[in-house]
């Protein structure tokens, strides 16, 4: 456990150093297969993008495929965080951006300027990453909680493990009297913002802060990046905090299943995760796909706590010039081989009704 | 070598001598010109986002650039830059011209030679180190001490502590301490080497013990070399990142303990702030540098008019 503990924070810190994004870039885990049976190559050339870092493993997954099967393709994906991937794409430097967030007004305004034939940036949503809610309780192996119960632990209204809140939602497990410290994100990050976004959806009397990228809650303590709150969780017993599900897997870290309504509570997996976004609806216009979910979806195994990983593109394209590299790059992340990768590195392939709207966006830039 | 010169010798201007008078004088006007680029960038940025802050620059206790409006101030940053600074301050400069007169004036010259090199080796460890050693140690390893602190002086309000992981500035201070500690102790131990020998003997002569002789010689001769060595160690512990960045747990909060976590500095901030700012967040950011900046500067300034006071009577030249 502490020498666990020590590779997050040393990876974090280094992460820190290089001034990127430290959302996902833990590695992927084991030896993944670049080989794909049918991608539509584009002539060869090369495309830059950057942007969310909590798409930085699917990305190169997607990359290191389309490069390994069609020659002479170079695709180069910065993670360098949501908010500068966006704009560089709006100072026409990227032919694309990843985004945890979705644009403001202003952004939208702004981004006709870099867009060709009066388009406009569209959000395409491309994956989806469970977030896991980690905790360090010795002795309970299962922990069920609700939205109203878990808006108030991270906003210091419970302070227990064995407050009868938490008791009764987990009748029969042995919690210990142990005061609970929350750890939350120093830096902003779209997890936080899709967190806050699930706590002020489905608890808003518990949790009456708007969603943010920075954290609003009271109390508890703040550490650097995914890997820095892996390594409080890890090192201190009665530590709760919240990263994407691929830290959770790789550093073995109980997890919270969440009490829906549903039947029975619901536990963090990919599949889950993936039927929570089809209880989700597109709320785009004008051919935008930029999705709002149902956080307070009773659906049966529907895990709720999803962020939303998009590629924000021009509609009509930016620059002539990497326009079929864009195009067959996204075509393939977006169709059954592209999708069908995600699961194997944690994170959620888009449910088909929508990623087929995704597909013929991708297919009609021009 | 006995031929007469032939030409008056002040006439001669050979090409060397231009070539370097030209070359130093290009590099003094390069620093002010940078220095004056990088002040003018600062501004220009700061005066956009401050212009835009519904907040109060100076007094608000929020860190909200991205949104829209955005509201931000550096109040906790302020007072986090300033409060860890002076703790490490407090704690380092004592030890350091412990350690400093220990090497000039009280160890063996072996034993000197080897803890001067190994003081120097320290003041070469990259920040990062000292971040992932005091996140990875010295934040477990407080605990007890700040119990103790808090059983006997926490009715003072400032060292009330409540269990939680001491990721506070009080540890964030005893670690800048430590990082500060190596250039205080060269530049200190250099300067009591300067200290005229003759001075020294001739409070010997007048029957002084060791230590009044180093009292009353070494310690006023060197004044302003501790406060220059000082003020380089100050300089380092308000700009410091990443090993802020790596032991705080920031919030922004000011409390009134030192022990329970909390607070920030600038340049932690502008680390953690940085990945996901948009353009105004970026703005915002650079305003608060722009203020890290002007302290630094006073602190200096501040140092230099002591320095120029004290001269007069150290003795130096």
């Amino acid at each position: 456990m502490k020498l666990g503990a020590a590779a997050a924070l040393v990876s974090s810190a280094l992460l820190l150093t290089a001034a990127c994004g430290s959302d996902d870039n833990s590695g992927l885990p084991g030896a993944v297969d670049f080989s794909a049976d049918h991608i539509e190559c584009a002539p060869s050339g090369s495309l830059l993008a950057s942007g969310s870092s909590a798409q930085a493993n699917a990305m190169e997954v997607w990359v290191n495929t389309y490069q390994a099967n069609c020659d002479d393709s170079q695709i180069n994906y910065k993670a360098t965080g949501s908010g500068a991937g966006i704009q560089e794409f709006l100072q026409g430097r990227t032919a694309f951006a990843g985004s945890d967030s979705l644009l403001g007004d202003q952004e939208l305004a702004d981004s006709r300027a870099v867009c060709r034939d009066g388009g406009q940036a569209i959000h395409l949503p491309m994956a989806a990453g469970p977030i896991a809610i980690g905790y360090n309780l010795p002795g309970v192996d299962d922990l069920v909680l609700d939205a109203p119960t878990l808006a108030l632990i991270f906003d210091s209204g419970i302070t227990r493990w064995n407050d009868p809140a938490i008791a009764a939602l987990n009748p029969g497990a042995d919690l210990p009297d142990l005061p609970i410290t929350a750890f939350h994100r120093s830096d902003g990050s779209g997890t936080t913002d899709n967190l806050t976004q699930y706590l002020h959806g489905s608890a808003p009397e518990q949790w009456p802060y708007e969603p943010n990228k920075n954290w609003t809650g009271k109390g508890g303590q703040a550490a650097d990046g995914s890997s820095g709150l892996v390594g409080m969780v890890q090192q201190n017993a009665g530590a709760i905090a919240y990263f994407e599900l691929s830290y959770a897997h790789q550093n073995g870290i109980s997890t919270v299943a969440i009490d829906t309504g549903a039947p029975e509570p619901v536990a963090v997996s990919v599949e889950n995760a993936s039927s929570a976004i089809a209880a989700g609806e597109v709320v785009g216009t004008g051919g935008d796909l930029a999705l709002e979910l149902d956080y307070a979806t009773r659906e049966p195994g529907a895990y709720p706590i999803v962020l939303v990983t998009y590629e924000i593109i021009c509609d009509k394209g930016n620059n002539p010039g990497t326009l079929d590299l864009t195009r067959a790059f996204l075509g393939y992340a977006a169709g059954e081989e592209g999708q069908g990768a995600l699961a194997e590195i944690d994170y959620a392939p888009i449910p088909d009704g929508i990623i087929e709207q995704v597909r013929d966006r991708v297919a009609g830039m021009s | 070598m006995g031929t007469p010169a032939t030409a008056p010798r002040k006439n001669t201007v050979r090409l060397g001598d231009r070539v370097f008078s030209g070359l130093s004088k290009g590099s003094g006007i390069a620093l002010l010109v940078i220095m004056a680029a990088i002040a003018v960038f600062l501004t220009i940025r700061a005066a956009i986002a401050i212009a835009h802050n519904e907040g109060n620059f100076l007094t608000t206790f929020q860190w909200d650039a991205n949104a829209s409006p955005p509201v931000f101030g550096i109040a906790v940053l302020l007072f986090g830059t300033v409060v860890s600074s002076v703790i490490a301050m407090t704690l380092a400069v004592p030890v350091a011209i412990g350690i400093a007169l220990f090497i000039s004036h009280y160890a063996p010259r072996r034993l000197a030679g080897i803890i001067g090199y190994v003081v120097d080796l320290l003041a070469a460890v990259p920040s990062i180190i000292y971040g992932l050693w005091g996140a990875l140690f010295l934040v477990p390893h407080m605990t007890g001490l700040f119990d103790w602190l808090d059983r006997f002086f926490g009715w003072t309000g400032i060292f009330a502590y409540d269990g939680t992981p001491a990721r506070s500035l009080m540890t964030v201070g005893i670690l800048l301490a430590i990082m500060i500690l190596p250039i205080i102790t060269s530049v200190t131990r250099e300067v009591f080497k300067q200290t005229p020998k003759a001075h020294e003997e001739a409070a010997l002569a007048l029957g002084a013990t060791r230590w009044e002789v180093i009292r009353m010689t070494v310690l006023p001769f060197g004044r302003s070399g501790i406060i220059s060595a000082s003020m380089l160690g100050l300089g380092r512990a308000l700009g410091e990142t990443m090993a802020v960045a790596t032991v705080l747990s920031p919030s922004f909060l000011i409390n009134a303990s030192l022990l329970e976590s909390g607070g920030g500095t600038f340049a932690q901030n502008i680390a953690s702030q940085f990945k996901e700012a948009g353009s105004m967040g970026r703005d915002a950011l650079i305003a608060s540098g722009l203020v890290l900046f002007v302290l630094t500067l006073l602190v200096n300034g501040a140092a230099r008019l002591i320095i120029a006071r004290r001269k007069e009577y150290s003795g130096s030249l």
